[in-house]
């Protein structure tokens, strides 16, 4: 069944679109329209209009259908917010894992959700906090997580047999799932129940956010041990969450960072199956983690675009059978790089529209950004103020009332299939090179992520494009704000505990688990058990990454500007 | 006498902070102000960024730091310029940066911090005055 | 001698570091130091590493110091990257995939831009690599992108010249400047897991077999390596190549030393009496109103071009110039 409008209706309608076209250019040739250009933030031109026409070519049934029905532009599950809410997980972390446990209990008694969890750039990057490369940076950006201890430390007195943690962590991903895992079963909670996400999505790190240890190919090769670790012995955990927020923030458009996102995921795909992995065993476990900017429509099109992608990318690339396989499931946080340091509190403002994209986009789960987050580590109070944001909008505004609400809309439904079929353009170039392995190795799209960065800040800079309160109705008044100060005297607290567990330890055991680990990594055996076997035996974070910097060796930053 | 010398800028990016958007951006806008720019990359020590700054005979080092290490990472740059006889390069910053903190790194000789919502010419601009040929 | 020229054949790396600025930005005092230096030039070996952009230069670079090191030889590196024509700037980028020597005391890395306008470059390239070697280090990397004529004469002045490429270039090969076929000693593949390598290998093969100056007796044929140079494939048979040809250059001219050789020596001299000559010439361009007028003129219409060069020259030289 498709829409039904017939040729005539469509050559009226393009009629009348033409006479208010030819009386708005009439009105404009004595008073110009506004801007030159009306553009999103990524620099597509928008139209003054849209109509039935911008869509004709659409079928309902095909394109747009009902939420739960493939390809589900309108949502994955049928029931979606009327049934169950989006979760509220507000990423966290700072200091120590006591400091970092605190702000759970108390995100948790303020009504968020579910966990997630910020890591400091040592751990990020595989280091133990007594390592000199770590030098001034422990707890800075987030957490310290040196030993299964931080773990245990860390979810003190949160149930993880009934909440779902989210760790953002790249290259030593597995390890830190090992030391949550051991944490769990340590507490006498078995594998087959803890749930959560590990955003152990090494490709974008290439890409853009640049946290890397090993070479792409055999970062890939650990993921893909993950995923078939996860598949078989932790199947509520979703094992990759396949980031487009990074790529985005690291200054892509729109269309790109859908683009490169779902590439990846097609290689994760691929490369689970050549692993020789059913489809249908691993897919329903992937997920997705998306930006979300400024420009309100563009976003909520994107994530339309990016589920009716996946699912015929899902369906029809990889002759996935379960349904399951075909969700494109995500998690949404506001755009970082939106926000200003300037006027600070115009923040929540941009915080909340964003959120409320996302909302309209249909996401599983969401993090708002705080008000202070351009200048240090959120506050407690403006943490608490971004997670009402979510509230309010899922309880006062009533845009949850209905799903998919703005399904139907000219202007979002031709949005949706102008970036489904650009996108898919960038995928079929990365598909051309050989992949996206090959397409890092040639530095494609590194380079095309630094060309839009730079043409967006220098649209910034010449005013094409408004910034609130830094390049449009700046102000000298500077308001001073309550930052978030991380004790500096945590670095040398921590290296005293990381020193006192290692003494503590059975260094013998733990020399076994390392050669172990060694002998995984040189060969094909999963490096998932020897790694939860370490992370009991308190095995240092870095310990573990050092062996794999051995056998798979270090990758180094290629510069590209 | 046609002058055919070209200011030399160092831009790096200490630590393990792997935010390199701006980096990156005001290297080409230096470029594209008739800047000569090394770009050393990600993840360099104070070590290392001090001794290719000595090796490339810069005027200027630009330090990007968007993690929060800066109050260690940029004094210990500025220690290492003294020690090597090498303190009349200008050493600015560019990231996050708290006021209470902009204050400290002034005092340790840090000449300027550029926060966000800086503009790149401004930031040119601004090497062109204080910034002389060596 | 004056205190630079002591530092610099001292090893002193800020000294180093001040003098090759110095030349590169034309200062005539440079000329002083460099004639108090000369003499302890010429042990250096020199290689030329040239090549379109992408296709690894900096990467093998990186992998060659690691080898000479590990021989205990020391090394200075000149990469070299062009200005932008519009803005006169340049972003020098090549050290970033060198960064993990620059903490090595037997290690010296500089970056060059190609500043266009006067040419020069090649004298300037010159001149650093004089410096390097009067600093002591045994192998100097030169690399260039391969693609004006100032970046081929570079490598002209090396011992040992590597042309880089990639495979899947197809007639890329038969597109790289005619000058740079010319001047290779040794032909490198480089990321030769790709798709193609094979046929580049012939192609190139083809193209050094066709070349008829080759058949001579004891001329060297310049061999085509097949390289990965970001897993450190290869690049020890490359080195031995290299190692090969240094020998080769022995034999045939009985010694290193490049200004022990008439052919080369007839270059550099000639190049650096041009350089100097037309830096002279367009320093009193812009000092003379003439230029301005004549310019003027010609669009006037009231002046023809040649009429307008000889009224300029014969002022500045007392004559009309060669023609």
């Amino acid at each position: 069944m498709s829409l039904t409008f017939n040729k005539k209706i469509f050559d009226d309608i393009d009629k009348s679109h033409r006479k208010w076209r030819d009386e708005l250019d009439r009105a404009f040739e004595s008073k110009p329209e506004r801007l030159e250009r009306f553009s999103t933030v990524s620099d597509r031109e928008i139209n003054a209009i849209y109509s039935p026409a911008d869509v004709k070519d659409q079928s309902f049934a095909k394109d747009i259908g009902f939420p739960g029905e493939y390809p589900f532009t309108r949502g994955v599950q049928p029931s979606m917010y009327r049934g169950r809410l989006w979760t509220m997980r507000m990423f966290a972390g700072l200091g120590s894992a006591k400091d970092t446990n605190r702000r759970f209990h108390h995100l948790v008694n303020e009504g968020q959700t579910g966990l997630s969890t910020a890591f400091d750039m040592p751990t990020l990057m595989g280091y133990d906090t007594d390592s000199p490369k770590a030098r001034g940076e422990c707890g800075k950006c987030g957490v310290a997580i040196d030993t299964l201890q931080d773990m245990e430390d860390l979810f003190e007195g949160l149930p993880v047999d009934m909440i779902t943690t989210s760790m953002t962590i790249n290259p030593p991903a597995a390890m830190i799932w090992a030391m949550y895992i051991a944490m769990a079963e340590k507490r006498g909670i078995d594998r087959s129940v803890i749930g959560g996400t590990i955003q152990n999505d090494m490709l974008k790190e290439f890409i853009a956010q640049k946290t890397f240890m090993c070479p792409p190919a055999p970062s890939v090769r650990v993921v893909t041990d993950t995923v078939e670790f996860g598949t078989k012995e932790v199947p509520r955990w979703n094992t990759i969450s396949i980031s487009g927020y990074h790529i985005r923030e690291a200054g892509s458009t729109a269309v790109q960072e859908l683009a490169f996102t779902l590439a990846d995921g097609i290689a994760y795909t691929q490369a689970a199956i050549d692993r020789g992995l059913d489809v249908d065993q691993f897919a329903p476990r992937f997920s997705f983690f998306f930006n979300s900017h400024l420009d309100f429509f563009e976003e909520i099109a994107k994530f339309r675009a990016a589920r009716r992608m996946w699912a015929r990318i899902m369906k029809d690339r990889f002759g996935a059978k379960d349904p399951r396989s075909w969700w494109l499931r995500f998690h949404t946080q506001t755009a970082g790089c939106s926000l200003t340091a300037q006027q600070p509190y115009n923040n929540v403002v941009r915080t909340a529209l964003e959120a409320l994209a996302a909302v309209l986009g249909g996401t599983q789960s969401l993090h708002t950004n705080s008000l202070d987050e351009v200048l240090a580590l959120p506050s407690e109070e403006s943490a608490t103020i971004a997670l009402r944001t979510q509230q309010i909008i899922a309880e006062e505004s009533g845009v949850t009332n209905t799903l998919d609400p703005l399904g139907g809309s000219y202007f979002v439904e031709a949005l949706t299939n102008q970036m489904e079929e650009e996108a898919f353009e960038i995928i079929h170039k990365v598909d051309d090179m050989g992949g996206m392995l090959a397409a890092i190795e040639r530095n494609y799209p590194q380079q095309a992520i630094a060309d839009a960065a730079y043409h967006y800040q220098r649209q910034v800079d010449d005013k094409q494009k408004t910034v609130v309160g830094v390049n449009k109705y700046a102000t000298e008044e500077k308001i001073s704000l309550e930052l978030l100060e991380i004790n500096e005297e945590l670095e040398r607290l921590q290296i005293e505990k990381v020193n006192r567990i290692k003494n503590d330890r059975d260094n013998k055991k733990v020399k076994y688990c390392l050669d172990e680990l060694a002998e995984a990594c040189a060969g094909k055996r999963n490096v998932m058990e020897p790694l939860v076997e370490g992370a009991k035996a308190y095995v240092t974070l870095q310990e573990s990454c050092d062996v794999f910097r051995q056998v798979f060796g270090e990758y180094r930053d290629p510069g590209i500007y | 006498m046609v002058d055919k010398r070209k200011v030399r800028i160092m831009v790096a990016k200490p630590g393990l902070d792997g935010h390199d958007r701006g980096a990156r951006i005001i290297a080409r806008a230096y470029r594209d102000a008739g800047f000569e720019v090394v770009y050393t990359g990600l993840h360099q020590t104070p070590e290392e960024i001090v001794e290719s700054a000595i090796q490339e005979d810069v005027d200027m080092i630009g330090l990007s730091s968007l993690a929060g290490a800066h109050k260690y990472l940029f004094p210990r740059v500025l220690e290492l310029l003294r020690e090597k006889g090498a303190e009349d390069i200008v050493v600015c910053g560019g990231g996050i940066f708290p006021d209470e903190d902009i204050e400290m790194l002034k005092k340790a000789g840090v000449k300027e911090l550029f926060t966000p919502g800086s503009s790149l010419e401004e930031i040119v601009r601004w090497v062109k005055i204080n910034v002389k040929l060596r | 001698m004056s205190s630079i020229a002591e530092k610099v054949i001292a090893g002193d790396v800020r000294a180093v570091a001040r003098l090759i600025r110095d030349i590169d930005d034309g200062l005539p005092e440079v000329r002083d130091v460099l004639k108090e230096i000369y003499p302890y030039t010429g042990r250096a070996y020199v290689i030329g590493i040239t090549g379109s952009p992408g296709v690894g230069k900096s990467t093998l670079i990186d992998q060659m110091i690691n080898h000479l090191r590990r021989r205990n030889k020391t090394v200075g590196v000149l990469a070299v990257d062009p200005t932008s024509p519009f803005s006169g700037g340049a972003i020098l980028g090549d050290r970033v995939r060198m960064q993990r020597h620059s903490m090595d005391e037997g290690v010296f890395i500089r970056s060059m831009a190609t500043r266009g306008q006067f040419g020069g470059l090649t004298q300037s390239t010159r001149s650093a690599t004089d410096v390097l070697d009067a600093m002591g280090k045994d192998y100097i990397l030169v690399e260039t992108v391969g693609v004006g004529q100032d970046e081929v004469d570079i490598v002209k002045s090396a011992h040992t010249t590597v042309i880089l490429v990639v495979p899947g270039m197809g007639d890329d090969v038969q597109a790289l400047k005619a000058g740079i076929l010319e001047v290779g000693d040794i032909f490198v593949i480089n990321k030769a897991d790709r798709e193609g390598s094979d046929r580049t290998l012939n192609d190139l093969r083809l193209m050094i077999d066709m070349d008829q100056k080759l058949d001579a007796e004891g001329m060297w044929k310049p061999p085509v390596l097949k390289v990965q140079a970001v897993f450190d494939k290869g690049v020890e048979e490359l080195m031995e190549e290299i190692d090969r040809h240094g020998k080769s250059l022995v034999k045939t001219y009985g010694g290193l030393h490049f200004r022990g050789r008439k052919d080369k020596v007839r270059e550099e001299l000639t190049d650096m009496v041009k350089n100097r000559l037309i830096e002279d010439v367009i320093n009193r361009l812009n000092e003379i109103n003439g230029f301005d007028a004549a310019v003027n003129s010609i669009v006037e219409g009231k002046m023809d071009p040649y009429t307008a060069c000889d009224s300029i020259l014969l002022p500045m030289l007392g004559h009309f110039g060669t023609t």
